[in-house]
């Protein structure tokens, strides 16, 4: 493993108005691994995944992708500097990104959504860029549809070229926020088929999710977010096994059915 | 009441020519309040909040008051402080002024229909805010707003009756100066009424095309 994670978060503190929904997060994500955050709802797992993600903007602190700063530096003082803005898009390209509500542009097609950011943002010809789509498409399973629009196509076929959207860029870094809980629970299957195969391939993952079983097998870390803090961070096993923290068993009971805490 | 078929022949050759010049008023007039309609849209979403309040006015302003109203202090009044202008010159900018207040709103409700998240995707895949708006917002927006688009497009065409009342040589105007030459009223707004209908149906038409072209997306917002 190389010295520098693929993530790391320093003492990050975000602010809405008077609300302190991140206390000072510190986390590092180790390249090739699968991290899963996990808390309560209103913990802040969205707010430190689109923190990451570039959507929020931090109020103190600092992240490091590949350690590289993005957004902001420190300064000789420790001060934050704020890096401009061709620099942070260059650091950014190193993430993609998955959301709950999928977010595909209902006016393209599979394709089109998958194609649009490679000739738009790195100038590939169109025939070069479709090609990389398509095979990004057979890869999540969906060569057969993309010519479908949005509107045509499953919740999870939606996810699923939402996942094709993003690592058409190649990214070495993949955000996932609760990317299977607006799907029938029939449709996460698929979803999650999907993510275990890329991380088997090695990506680096950093998911937000309520799929404890999704976290518990195929996650290397485990990392539990309450009121905007990180009480518990380790693996699997340390974290779900017995004894507990007190706050995860607590978790355990109030979010998911206790037939499934017990499976664990 | 006698229908008067040959009147209507004997000055077919003005009635054309004036409903030539409401066409291209009409035009022109949706063409330009479109575009700076939605220059004033984006300024007001994209721009300092100071902007955004400075355009507030003047658009409540002319949604607030009667077209005729807007056109008659811009033709009679613009002299007084300085702005004359010959009667399709100001009809041109009155209909311009008055189609951008209401267009720049329609833009705005565009805007804020769209999903943030569909901004988000497009800012996440490396999309700055030119290509963002030209690629995905534009074009999303187009289908939402196209039926309500169609529908100001048509009160435009009617507004042009309006310019009568600063002589632009325009179908109403054309029509009634007929009217009183040989009092032929009725015959005249009924054929008048039927012309504005005809062109009515031909927008709703080309509204309705271009709405089944698009409908393929246009319930997949999610
Ligand atoms: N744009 C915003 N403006 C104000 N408050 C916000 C904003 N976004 C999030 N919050 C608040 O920040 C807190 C954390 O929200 P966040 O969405 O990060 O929680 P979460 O852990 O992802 O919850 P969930 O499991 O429900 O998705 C919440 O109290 C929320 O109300
Ligand atoms: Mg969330």
């Amino acid at each position: 493993m190389s010295a520098k994670p693929a993530i790391k978060v320093e003492k990050l503190v975000k602010r809405f108005g008077k609300t302190t929904v991140l206390e000072g997060i510190d986390l590092a994500v180790e390249r090739g691994q699968v991290t899963c955050l996990i808390g309560p709802s209103g913990s802040g797992k969205s707010t430190l995944l689109r923190c990451i993600a570039l959507l929020e903007e931090a109020n103190e602190g600092f992240i490091e992708i590949n350690g590289e700063p993005l957004g902001f530096a420190s300064g000789p003082n420790g001060e934050r500097v704020r890096l401009p803005s061709s620099e942070t898009q260059k650091v950014r390209a190193h993430i993609g990104m998955v959301f709950q509500q999928f977010n595909l542009w209902p006016h393209m097609t599979a394709l089109g959504n998958v194609t649009e950011a490679l000739v738009t943002v790195r100038r590939m010809l169109r025939k070069d860029a479709e090609q990389r789509a398509m095979t990004q498409l057979s890869n999540v399973g969906l060569s057969d549809r993309a010519g479908h629009y949005p509107s045509e196509l499953s919740g999870g076929q939606q996810q699923r070229v939402a996942i094709a959207r993003a690592l058409a860029l190649d990214p070495d870094i993949m955000l996932f926020d609760e990317p299977t809980s607006s799907l029938d629970p029939e449709l996460t299957g698929e979803v999650l088929a999907v993510m275990r195969d890329l991380a088997e391939s090695g990506m680096t993952m950093l998911v937000v999710t309520h799929e404890i079983g999704f976290a518990a097998s195929v996650g290397s870390k485990i990392v539990f977010l309450d009121q905007g803090k990180l009480i518990v961070e380790g693996k699997p096993e340390e974290v779900f096994g017995k004894p507990r923290h007190e706050r995860i068993d607590q978790f355990l009971d109030t979010y998911l059915d206790r037939g499934a805490a017990t499976l664990l | 009441m006698t229908f008067d078929l040959d009147l209507i022949v004997l000055y077919l050759p003005d009635i054309v020519r004036a409903l030539g010049v409401t066409i291209l008023l009409w035009l022109a007039g949706s063409a330009l309040g479109l575009l700076v309609g939605f220059l004033i849209a984006v300024a007001r979403r994209y721009g300092p909040r100071w902007l955004d309040w400075a355009l507030l006015a003047p658009v409540e302003l002319i949604r607030g008051t009667p077209f005729l109203v807007q056109i008659f202090l811009l033709y009679y009044g613009g002299p007084f402080i300085g702005l004359s202008l010959d009667s399709i010159t100001a009809g041109l900018l009155g209909l311009t002024i008055y189609g951008a207040a209401y267009y720049s709103e329609l833009w705005r409700s565009g805007f804020v229909a769209i999903p943030k998240g569909h901004v988000e995707a497009a800012q996440c895949v490396g999309l700055n805010r030119t290509q963002t708006l030209r690629r995905i917002i534009l074009p999303e927006m187009t289908m939402l707003l196209l039926p309500s688009m169609v529908n100001m497009t048509i009160l435009m065409l009617k507004e042009t009756a309006i310019l009568s009342i600063i002589s632009v040589p325009e179908l109403t105007l054309a029509v009634s100066a007929l009217g009183t030459k040989y009092y032929a009223f009725v015959e005249g707004f009924a054929i008048l009424a039927l012309v504005y209908w005809a062109l009515v149906e031909a927008c709703s038409a080309l509204g309705r095309y271009a709405e089944s072209r698009l409908s393929k997306y246009r319930f997949a917002v999610s």
